[in-house]
């Protein structure tokens, strides 16, 4: 490869050189057209001139042969030779040395290729860029729902993208969301990932790791919607997304992969809502993971969020006065697992996963004793060829501020992945309210991204 | 005896047994945990760490390494490891970087000392130009990932893995030199056997599944005439299917490379209609049956593709 390049440049730079050279030549009249004087001197001229392309030529024939020389005697070093001399191999480290050693390289060391470039040249700033992508979620709903308020068609969401690490020391993660709400970030956070200990910091505003339908972006659902309970009980599409800092710890040890989370929010949101400085929201969880085998994988954590919530009951008197208590406690507590089953050989084509999250709920209320509520979904998504799962989940719940009204719920979605980077999914839904509405409704969804390839979900 | 005086006496032996057991730890100097994100580079790493090092593959070697996942397991291995040597040309953008991020090992981050991305110093092909979209699949913008299927990059590989051991581990530098030198020279022989049964059909025309033998297939001078995959990543539509199967016809390719964690329906298909056969090869160590080293990789690889070749070719 080396040499067809080579030769290609020791090509052009003949064709250039008579090119160069053709202008003075094609000046050059025809010799019967002029008198012999003049004759005489304009081949003397074209003499000189072909003495000097000759030298020129000659000279930087000696150059290209003395460089291709060079480049073959590397190439066979590097790629064709079995070790060279002890002494060469030894000081012939191809990557830079340590910073210690001060080796000469020999000549004859076996040279790797020049380093390969990678897609943006060194010495540009974009390097430092952001990866950067957007995604957009698009639902379209069909059918009767007494509480729904999604319209038939929209686009729910557009989620912009931008990560990088900072320095040596952290990462950032800014994800910002758009949807008819507004504008509003959804996480933005910087990680520390050198500290001591097995420790790591993020400090922003982040989903808190409160189980694990809490930690995922629209995109990463299985499903068109969110679970029941995650809707009556953990603050749905929004979900516990507050201004904060987390800190974790890996416990290594072979038998099991243990981390614990510590995390300290001040609650803005609608699950959690802090009056006061001082009213701060906490939340704790233990998450633990064993390979059963290298395709099987079982998941399981338990989470517990304390903190204050605000309150809005319609009391009479007078009759639809509505009566707002903040800096209530609140507090949740849930469980989770997910097994996993995909097969190495045919990962590309088989998967199946089974997960279930239990939510308690305890809410302090202004006038009554506390209000307790639990829900649970159950889960499974199955993909039975190469870009086709198919799914269902079952949900039961109870609603925060009426633990007695239970929503009960079930769901069944086909999804089509053309590519990784786009996804079409349809849903059939069926809710069966406490006060006995019933929901039937068809749901389907496109999500889409561009821009750089993230890190795929867990 | 006092007991003031008791207790120092206990105090002192104490101080001096951990002392003294401090110092045999220290004599005898743990191995360097490496973690490599394929078998081929955990291969390598074996073959110039020797016995100063303790090395574990993440992605398995029958195992697509572009659809690993994430697990918290790898997390614990990248965790406790002093060198991660990643395939780079992100070919591992989907899974490396949480594994690295969560790890909360400052040691493996991209640009410490303990991050060896093997790529650098390798010869890379398919390196794109021009404008790239998502239309054109799955592409990687800094060149086809599957380098190390080209023994010399093999050699390339183990000389920055040398480099890198070196740099950690200073006063083992000889020990590695040797441990390399040892590897060059079976590779070398290794390579002239390669030669040698692969020489016969240079310019066979063939195709592969996916792009993961450019570099094994310009290093036997053998001629790949397409793909199975219209582009990377992409399923075949039957239009591309029936272009492939009149494409084998004209030019004689009668072979099918598939890698192992591919479905062989579609392109045994192909091979029906095209009157060839589909070869399965090992794309890692560990992709098929008794592939336990890197050089092992290659004799397998060119024996079942020397013979299938033969069988074709009739030469």
């Amino acid at each position: 490869m080396v040499r067809i390049r080579i030769c290609l440049s020791v090509v052009s730079a003949l064709c250039a050189s008579a090119l160069s050279a053709a202008p003075a030549l094609a000046q050059t009249p025809p010799p019967a057209s002029k008198p012999a004087a003049t004759a005489k001197v304009d081949v003397a001229q074209v003499k000189d001139e072909l003495d000097r392309l000759r030298r020129e030529f000659d000279a930087m024939r000696r150059a290209y042969d003395e460089r291709l020389a060079a480049l073959e005697a590397k190439l066979t070093m590097a790629g064709e030779t079995p070790a060279a001399g002890p002494a060469v191999v030894e000081t012939a480290a191809p990557v830079a040395p340590p910073a210690s050693t001060s080796t000469v390289v020999a000549p004859q060391d076996p040279a790797p290729p020049a380093p390969q470039p990678s897609a943006v040249p060194a010495g540009s700033s974009k390097v430092f860029n952001p990866d950067m992508s957007v995604n957009g979620n698009f639902v379209g709903v069909a059918g009767q729902n007494p509480f729904a308020t999604l319209p038939a068609l929209q686009l729910t969401e557009v989620e912009a993208a931008f990560q990088a690490v900072v320095d040596p020391y952290a990462r950032a993660d800014f994800f910002l969301s758009a949807s008819p709400q507004g504008l509003e970030v959804e996480e933005g956070y910087i990680t520390f990932t050198s500290l001591p200990a097995h420790l790591q910091l993020k400090v922003g505003k982040m989903r808190a790791q409160f189980g694990k339908m809490n930690t995922l972006h629209t995109h990463g659902l299985p499903s068109v919607d969110r679970p029941l309970v995650t809707g009556n009980l953990v603050g749905g599409e929004e979900g516990i997304s507050e201004p904060g800092m987390s800190i974790s710890h890996l416990i290594n040890n072979p038998a099991l992969f243990l981390e614990l989370v510590g995390e300290v929010y001040s609650p803005t949101g609608s699950v959690f809502e802090g009056a006061k400085r001082s009213a701060l929201l906490y939340v704790g969880r233990v998450h633990g993971y064993r390979d059963v085998t290298d395709s099987m994988n079982v998941d399981f954590g338990s989470s517990v969020a304390y903190g204050p919530a605000t309150v809005n009951v319609d009391e009479p008197p007078p009759p639809g006065t509505t009566f707002q208590t903040t800096d209530l406690n609140k507090r949740l507590v849930g469980v989770d697992a997910t097994f996993r089953y995909r097969p190495l050989e045919r990962a590309i084509y088989r998967r199946f996963n089974v997960r279930t999250e239990f939510i308690w709920s305890r809410q302090e209320m202004p006038t009554e004793a506390a209000q307790e509520a639990f829900g649970f979904y159950v889960s499974g998504e199955y993909q039975f060829a190469r870009r086709w799962f198919v799914g269902a989940r079952g949900d039961r719940s109870g609603r925060a501020l009426d633990g007695a009204a239970i929503d009960n719920g079930g769901a069944a979605f086909l999804t089509f992945w053309p590519t990784e980077f786009s996804q079409i999914r349809t849903e059939y839904r069926n809710i069966r309210f406490a006060g006995g509405e019933r929901a039937n409704e068809f749901l389907f969804q496109f999500n889409f991204s561009i821009g750089a390839h993230g890190a795929h979900a867990f | 005896m006092t007991r003031a005086s008791f207790l120092v006496r206990t105090i002192a032996v104490a101080a001096v047994v951990a002392i003294s057991g401090v110092g045999g730890r220290a004599a005898a100097v743990a191995p360097l945990k490496i973690v490599a994100t394929t078998t081929d580079l955990a291969a390598l790493a074996r073959e110039v760490g020797g016995d100063k090092v303790t090395v574990t593959a993440l992605a398995a070697g029958r195992q697509d390494p572009h659809q690993v996942e994430a697990k918290p397991s790898f997390i614990g291995l990248v965790s406790q490891a002093d060198l991660l040597i990643a395939v780079g040309r992100e070919l591992e953008i989907g899974w490396l970087p949480v594994l690295q991020t969560n790890s909360r090992n400052p040691k493996v981050q991209v640009g410490a000392s303990g991050y060896l991305d093997a790529s650098l110093n390798v010869k890379i092909l398919e390196i794109p130009t021009g404008q790239l979209t998502r239309a054109m699949g799955d592409v990687h913008p800094q060149g086809n990932p599957h380098y190390w299927l080209d023994p010399n990059n093999g050699r390339l590989i183990a000389q920055s893995i040398r480099a890198k051991l070196q740099e950690l581990m200073p006063a083992d530098r000889a020990y590695f030199d040797q441990r390399y030198a040892d590897f060059d020279k079976r590779l070398a022989v290794a390579e002239k056997r390669w030669d040698a049964a692969l020489a016969p059909y240079k310019g066979t025309k063939l195709v592969t599944y996916h792009r993961s033998w450019p570099n094994f297939m310009e290093r036997w001078g053998l001629d790949v005439i397409g793909y199975v995959e219209p582009r990377p990543g992409i399923p075949a539509p039957p239009s591309h299917i029936i272009e492939l199967v009149a494409e084998m016809k004209r030019q004689g390719a009668k072979i099918i490379v598939v890698e192992p964690y591919w479905s062989p329906k579609t392109p045994e298909s192909i091979a029906g209609r095209a009157e060839g056969r589909v070869l399965v090869l090992a794309p890692s160590v560990g992709g098929a049956e008794g592939v336990t080293d890197y050089i092992g990789l290659f004799d397998y690889d060119v024996t079942h593709l020397a013979d299938a070749l033969k069988q074709t070719t009739g030469r």
